[in-house]
């Protein structure tokens, strides 16, 4: 079982929430087909602590960036999308 | 270390010797030390890495190839996936490929000298709704164009052929039809990899296990060799037939693919009598099972909910297929679960493989196989060893280059399992 604290909702199941993939970076405004392909299909797949999107569908609805560990499934930080990160 | 003799071919007779004698079994196949350089390295010593080395030494007289294992032979998705082949696929040029590898399957155990216990016990499809039962026709009808055995069948055929599926009115998702596919059934996987390493190692292929590609050399745009955990090895061509872990080799060779991997879960229930003949799939369902000729049930799933390295299984998951089990077959709400394991996909955003030449001189990859990958081994390796020998990519693995993703021009390859539809 994955426990994801929610900073919203509190320690949920993993089963609440829709995985949304690692975060990769949105191209420019005018990217281009192969550059925009490139965003949406390659990943780097890494094994070791990724940056990830999470979507809480039974929960508080929210977005949430997620730092967990692909290899242990640890997490190591929770943050609603729209919260400062500065 | 030692370097054994040739290795002798099994026969009636010689199986015979062997029991009466009591002797040793001899070693399926050899050690060698690393040699400094090779003309092919596989990296990836399961059923795709072991079939390419094959293919190259018997098609194309190839045999300077080593395969490089980090673990054992089978460790990763080899021997963990649920053995079950078929060719039923929705696109024309999913159902030629596959279709290509259960002829391949037919004659393997004659052409290996190794028995991999072949069942074409048949392969069934449930459809619970319409919309699924029109998928299953469409799939029918794509499979009949290519020559494949394949039609949808209604539920008192489905009884005559798996007395123990219900396909009363009682379930949430009663059955409505089936697509069935006669070709399609059971192997035992262990032994396509044991066959496979056999007849590579007779024909002079080194297989290196407990051996880790830790680099990969890259020098103005081409392969020069490969760094291992055993030393250096100068090479113009390396293969990645490493399935989950094939974006972390491929980084090696600064090559990023579209791949996640997620692990796929399984299980197996306590060996009973013949209950169940056929391949048993439900789409909707997310399940699918057969009985080995052991006589345990055995139980796949689709790829978790999120991408993990972890081979763990979880409770979610057993707690889910039992109930999807009892659905379909009531009658096993005795059994017991004996255990369950994971194995890791590499999927690919369109559920087709990614074979073929890179942006990187002479490093090819055969990976991308998610769930699909032990059905399709023997002519992935085929084609791959073609690929590799001649240079010129077959038509049978075009489709699946991959610049597909950067031309926009993908697969959509839904007949694959792990998909609902």
């Amino acid at each position: 079982m994955l426990l994801i604290l929610c900073p919203h909702c509190g320690p949920r199941n993993a089963d609440e929430f829709s995985f949304g993939g690692e975060l990769v970076p949105r191209p420019g405004p005018d990217p281009g087909p192969e550059a925009w392909r490139n965003y949406l299909y390659t990943k780097e797949n890494l094994a070791g602590w990724e940056g990830e999107q999470w979507f809480h569908l039974s929960g508080c609805r929210r977005f949430l960036e997620v730092e967990r560990h692909t290899i242990t499934n640890e997490i190591r930080s929770v943050r609603d999308v729209t919260e400062d990160t500065a | 270390m030692t370097t054994r003799g040739p290795i002798a071919r099994y026969s009636a007779f010689s199986l015979i010797k062997q029991s009466l004698t009591g002797q040793r079994w001899s070693r399926v196949w050899r050690h060698h030390d690393l040699q400094p350089s090779y003309d092919v390295v596989i990296v990836g010593g399961g059923v795709h890495g072991l079939a390419t080395a094959y293919y190259l030494a018997r098609n194309h007289g190839i045999t300077n190839v080593a395969v490089i294992e980090k673990s054992y032979l089978g460790s990763g998705g080899s021997g963990r996936n649920t053995a079950i082949v078929r060719s039923n696929y929705l696109t024309p040029e999913g159902s030629a490929f596959y279709d290509r590898s259960i002829k391949l399957y037919e004659h393997l155990a004659d052409e290996l000298n190794f028995n991999v216990m072949f069942e074409q016990r048949g392969h069934m499809t449930l459809a619970h709704s319409d919309s699924s039962l029109r998928t299953m026709h469409w799939r029918a009808e794509v499979n009949k164009m290519a020559g494949i055995d394949s039609d949808v069948i209604g539920p008192p055929d489905i009884k005559r052929l798996a007395p123990a599926i219900d396909v009363s009115n009682r379930p949430r998702y009663p059955i409505l039809g089936a697509l069935w596919h006669p070709p399609g059934g059971i192997v035992r996987h262990d032994a396509v990899v044991w066959g496979y390493a056999r007849a590579a190692d007779r024909l002079g292929v080194h297989i290196h296990q407990q051996t880790e590609v830790t680099a990969i050399d890259v020098t103005a745009g081409a392969v020069t060799g490969v760094q291992t955990s055993g030393g250096r090895i100068s090479t113009p061509v390396v293969v990645n037939c490493t399935a989950g872990w094939s974006s972390l080799v491929s980084a090696l060779a600064g090559v990023r693919l579209p791949i996640t991997t997620r692990p796929l879960q399984a299980a197996v229930t306590e060996p009973v009598q013949p209950i169940l003949n056929p391949v048993v799939v439900s789409g909707s369902l997310h399940v699918y099972l057969s009985q080995t000729a052991r006589g345990e049930l055995v139980f796949g799933a689709s790829v978790d909910p999120f991408s993990s390295y972890s081979a763990r299984g979880s409770l979610e998951f057993a707690e889910g297929l039992a109930g999807h089990v009892l659905e379909l077959m009531p009658s096993l709400s005795k059994m017991r679960l004996l255990r369950q394991w994971s194995g890791l996909c590499d999927m690919t955003p369109d559920f087709g493989p990614i074979i073929g030449m890179t942006p990187v001189a002479g490093f090819y990859v055969d990976v991308g196989w998610g769930t699909y990958g032990f059905k399709a081994a023997p002519v992935a390796g085929e084609q791959t060893a073609q690929l590799l020998a001649t240079g010129v990519v077959p038509d049978l693995i075009a489709p699946f280059s991959l610049d597909r993703f950067g031309r926009g021009d993908l697969t959509a390859e839904k007949g694959a399992a792990a998909v609902g539809h």
